[in-house]
């Protein structure tokens, strides 16, 4: 008996888990992980807070081929602790791009999944993210293109915004959000008026893959298949800016600019509209075709970041 | 939180050649498991940590059923459970035994 | 022979709508007078029914009623399925009403058993919903009916559209019987789609401030099905379904039907069931349906209600929906009652509890949930008199070597994971509900299914067929065979629990050739609302709280 995907590897990004996602990115069978479950590196501060660990600390780091080009990649584990950050989950991560920059790799595929610093671990998470970020620019220096991948439950959120600003290029599905300050840290600190984070169509309409795309947030909207998102990791791969000083001077234009013609709006309908761009139907409820028929605002293609 | 560990002798040796797996995660009534192929055929191991404190009785009861079902010896059992429920439990252990029986 | 008078219910009657007549224009009444109305119409004592049920309720005359003087409306005795609303509460808290007699509490399952405790309500049932349908043209025919209803023209026709639900039947008993009904609509309207409940039967309408609210009480998000639920759907297709060729049923509201509902396009399909199981149901349109309904698996469904969000989906499905000419759904709890208890060959549903009689409960401590529609979907029909092969099939099983003249059986099959919430064992010695019946001291023990109905238990360590069983032993080895690491399953005796299992009393997962590792997300047709949205084409609308998007 052989019922459609049994007992095989699905292609749903969403509700893959962090292994399967670095797993499927690459070329069947390349995929060869550093640090895996046996080597048993659980964080060392949770058991402190009688709390039980993961033995990969939540990310999976490794090596591999995508369309035979040897990349690295690093998959946040979103289900565990809200793919956050820890000392040990960053650690991994850093050395993941530091390996990448001194053995000169093409590119790193970062698959975050992340609500950002791991609240137990909270300076040395904080910690983490900073040496992320500049482990990002120092492997951007050294020619590899460090592309974010979004799409899971947890979505790219507090430094993990940050840290998909950074990267290269930003790849991104309907599921995917991305955003520094949470819904729910907003509506705590400006009120209910300000954003309401229960109303789910409002958060995913200002902090979705959908509307990040239209508006250049992200580089590339996928539909939510982690095939997609590894054919948008091949095509945008050899479109990554350099990390120039004019490449973040063009970023700093560009967002200057979105500053200056959105800065007033107060959801993503509103952009839209002063955009001059009048979709047939709420934007999150057109079908993954209609979608991909919408044009995108014309300063969404851009030369920054 | 609560760890312990638990030894038992499988009536059947395990089958298959895979050395390695790692399902499931550490979430709320999920649980993370790693299966090793590192012991003496006569032997199974099952190192727990646990969220939810005062069920040992009734991880050994699980562990003794699967052991008693199931061709599990040499199999070295690690667990990191986030309250999962009894069904949960069998139901990895189970996953985590077949996945084993595998080819190498 | 005295001067008997035959018509005293019919003054009674007369002598209320010439009260309550300077209110309205003809038979409208507008909003504000709402009061007016109710104290015009109703007297101390009156048998009420307040329409309420699982999803629509005459809510706002249930706020006004709950809101009226005491000193002047007293001792109501409500007649109604479901007690649901803060102000049914209300009724009985202020002094209102004295006694109760339901079928369904849902959300206020807590604050009836404490008003019971309180000496505030007089507990006369809790009722099955045809049960309750059947008492209203018996002995509690209502003096009053306030009902909902979605519009009404200036004649008093009423439009109930998709939810129509108890109205008809709830008219239908007060109406012919002098009683005085009043409805409630979201709008008047010159013309309606169609006329659901004809004016003749209306006595007035009111206007509401705002639309009756529906609970949306059928809907289960994919997202939330676990890979235990999928392995026990699993087993129910291949352990059930299949050998019986089960094609009409009524499926429970749970996640674990909602499993199989989800893997009839996929499992099912690879399994070759489809046209051959599961082809026509006396359903709620339950969302997680239209995979299977999309995919060809499903000939027709009935519907006791409707749900939020589905009725656009139902209406671009007439062959498969029972729509009017207007298009839009008409749903009828007593009609589908009817189809649930005489035409369907299997109900599926979880429980709550079941103890080693198979005796299953919905009642635990502290909670008065009421029945619904479980007991008779979930009992067998004694009435019947029609053949088909699932039901001879388990007759047979049941009379095994014995009786020369078999009777057909329902099968009565209840899917519950071993332990609930907070690892509390669904599996118990005495369930919560008889222990409450003592100390309640009601007359009855509010069972939801009786064992000697309860057909198969299916749980995530294998099915258990009690139809085999020869002995009040045998089922009670059989149950705890099934019952996980319960004390109760841990209190099997081994030996006969691998007897069973030799006869296929007893099946597990790997003596129906099911694989754990096969049992995945993966063979869920739509994994989150969103996927159940884009499988309708776009036609499925669904509530913001279910929306991630």
């Amino acid at each position: 008996m052989n019922a459609p995907g049994m007992n095989a590897q699905s292609d749903y990004y969403y509700e893959a888990s962090a292994r399967e996602r670095a797993q499927g990115l690459l070329d069947p069978g390349s995929f060869t992980e550093f640090m895996g479950p046996q080597s048993r590196c659980l964080s060392p501060h949770l058991a402190q807070f009688n709390l039980t660990g993961a033995f990969d600390d939540g990310i999976i780091i490794g090596a591999g081929l995508l369309q035979g080009m040897p990349v690295y990649v690093a998959a946040q584990e979103g289900r565990f602790m809200g793919g956050a950050f820890g000392e040990l989950h960053g650690a991994k991560l850093v050395g993941l791009l530091r390996a990448a920059a001194a053995h000169k790799i093409t590119a790193v595929l970062l698959a975050l999944d992340t609500g950002g610093v791991r609240l137990q671990e909270a300076n040395a998470g904080e910690m983490a993210i900073s040496e992320v970020l500049r482990a990002i620019v120092a492997a951007r220096r050294a020619g590899v293109a460090v592309i974010a991948l979004v799409g899971g439950r947890a979505g790219a959120f507090g430094g993990g915004g940050i840290i998909a600003a950074s990267c290269s290029r930003i790849i991104v599905s309907g599921h995917g959000r991305i955003s520094v300050s949470g819904p729910e840290v907003i509506e705590t600190n400006k009120g209910v008026e300000e954003f309401d984070s229960k109303d789910r169509g409002l958060v995913w309409r200002v902090t979705g893959g959908r509307s990040r795309a239209l508006l250049g947030g992200a580089d590339a909207y996928v539909a939510d298949r982690i095939s997609a998102f590894r054919d948008a990791a091949l095509a945008q791969i050899p479109n990554a800016p350099p990390f120039t000083l004019e490449s973040l001077q063009a970023e700093q234009a560009r967002l200057s600019q979105r500053l200056a013609a959105y800065g007033t709006c107060r959801d993503a309908t509103e952009i839209w509209r002063q955009a001059g761009l009048e979709p047939p139907a709420p934007v999150a409820d057109l079908s993954e075709a209609d979608y991909a028929g919408l044009s995108r605002l014309p300063e969404a293609d851009h030369d920054a970041r | 939180m609560e760890q312990f560990q638990i030894r038992i002798e499988p009536a059947r040796p395990a089958s298959g050649g895979r050395r390695l797996a790692s399902l499931g995660v550490n979430a709320s009534g999920n649980l993370e498991l790693l299966v090793e192929r590192s012991l003496p055929p006569g032997e199974a191991v099952f190192d727990i940590a646990t969220a939810a404190t005062g069920f040992r009785d009734l991880w050994e009861a699980v562990i003794s059923d699967l052991c008693a079902r199931l061709p599990v010896g040499g199999l070295h059992f690690s667990i990191n459970d986030g309250g999962a429920r009894p069904d949960v439990v069998g139901l990895r252990l189970m996953q985590g035994a077949a996945l084993m029986e595998q080819p190498a | 022979m005295g001067l008997k008078s035959w018509d005293r219910q019919r003054r009674e009657r007369q002598a209320r709508l010439d009260a309550a007549a300077p209110l309205a224009q003809g038979k409208i009444v507008p909003t504000a007078r709402v009061s007016a109305l109710l104290r015009a119409l109703i007297r101390p004592g009156d048998r009420l029914c307040l329409e309420g049920d699982n999803q629509k309720q005459a809510d706002f005359l249930a706020d006004a009623l709950a809101a009226l003087d005491p000193a002047e409306i007293h001792d109501l005795h409500i007649v109604q399925s479901g007690v649901v609303l803060q102000a049914h509460l209300d009724l009985f808290e202020r002094g209102l009403a004295r006694k109760l007699d339901f079928s369904y509490s849902g959300p206020q399952s807590a604050a009836i058993a404490r008003a019971l405790d309180a000496g505030k309500i007089e507990l006369g049932a809790v009722h099955t919903y045809i049960e309750l349908f059947a008492r209203y043209f018996m002995d509690l025919t209502p003096n009053v009916a306030l009902i909902a209803a979605v519009q009404a023209d200036h004649e008093g026709n009423l439009y109930t559209g998709p939810n129509t639900e108890d109205t008809p039947t709830i008219v239908e008993a007060t109406a012919f019987k002098s009683g005085i009904v009043v409805a409630q609509v979201n709008k008047l309207v010159d013309k309606l789609p169609r006329v659901d409940i004809p004016g003749s039967m209306v006595d007035f309408v009111i206007e509401a401030d705002r639309p009756f609210y529906v609970e949306p009480l059928f809907t289960r998000d994919p997202a939330a099905i676990t890979e235990v639920q999928i392995l026990m759907a699993m087993m129910a297709l291949k352990g059930i379904y299949a050998p019986y060729g089960v094609r009409r049923l009524n499926h429970g509201i749970g996640f674990p039907t909602a499993a199989i509902e989800l893997i009839l396009p996929t499992y099912g399909e690879a399994l070759g069931l489809r046209g051959k199981i599961a082809t026509h149901f006396a359903l709620n349109p339950h969302p997680t349906l239209i995979p299977a309904i999309e995919s060809g698996w499903v000939e027709q469904v009935h519907c006791f209600g409707s749900e939020v969000g589905m009725d656009q989906y139902m209406s671009a499905r007439p062959d498969i929906f029972f729509l009017g000419q207007d298009g839009t759904l008409r749903s009828n709890r007593l009609m589908c009652q009817t189809a649930g208890l005489y035409a369907c060959d299997m109900f599926i549903g979880s429980t709550l509890q079941i103890d080693l009689a198979g005796n299953s409960s919905t009642f635990t401590n502290g909670r008065i949930a009421g029945f619904g529609g479980a007991p008779n979907m979930g009992a067998d029909a004694r009435g019947r008199r029609h053949a088909s092969p699932a039901w001879m099939q388990a007759g047979q099983e049941a009379a095994g070597e014995a009786g020369s003249l078999v009777r057909g059986r329902k099968l009565v099959v209840q899917m519950v994971e071993t332990f609930g919430e907070k690892l509390v064992p669904r599996f118990v010695e005495e369930l919560d509900s008889v222990r409450m019946a003592r100390d309640l001291k009601l007359d009855l023990a509010p069972v939801m299914i009786y064992g000697d109905d309860v057909t198969h238990i299916v749980t995530e360590e294998g099915i258990a067929n009690l139809l085999l069983c020869r002995s009040t032993e045998e089922r009670e080895q059989a149950i705890r065979g099934v019952a996980g690491f319960t004390p109760i399953g841990r209190g099997r005796d081994r030996a006969v629990v691998e007897r069973l299992r030799a006869r296929k009393v007893i099946q597990r997962p790997e003596d129906l050739g099911i694989s754990p590792l096969d049992a995945t997300r993966q063979l869920l047709a739509a994994r989150s609302v969103q996927d159940l949205v884009a499988c309708s084409g776009g036609l499925y609308r669904p509530p913001a709280k279910f929306r991630n998007w």
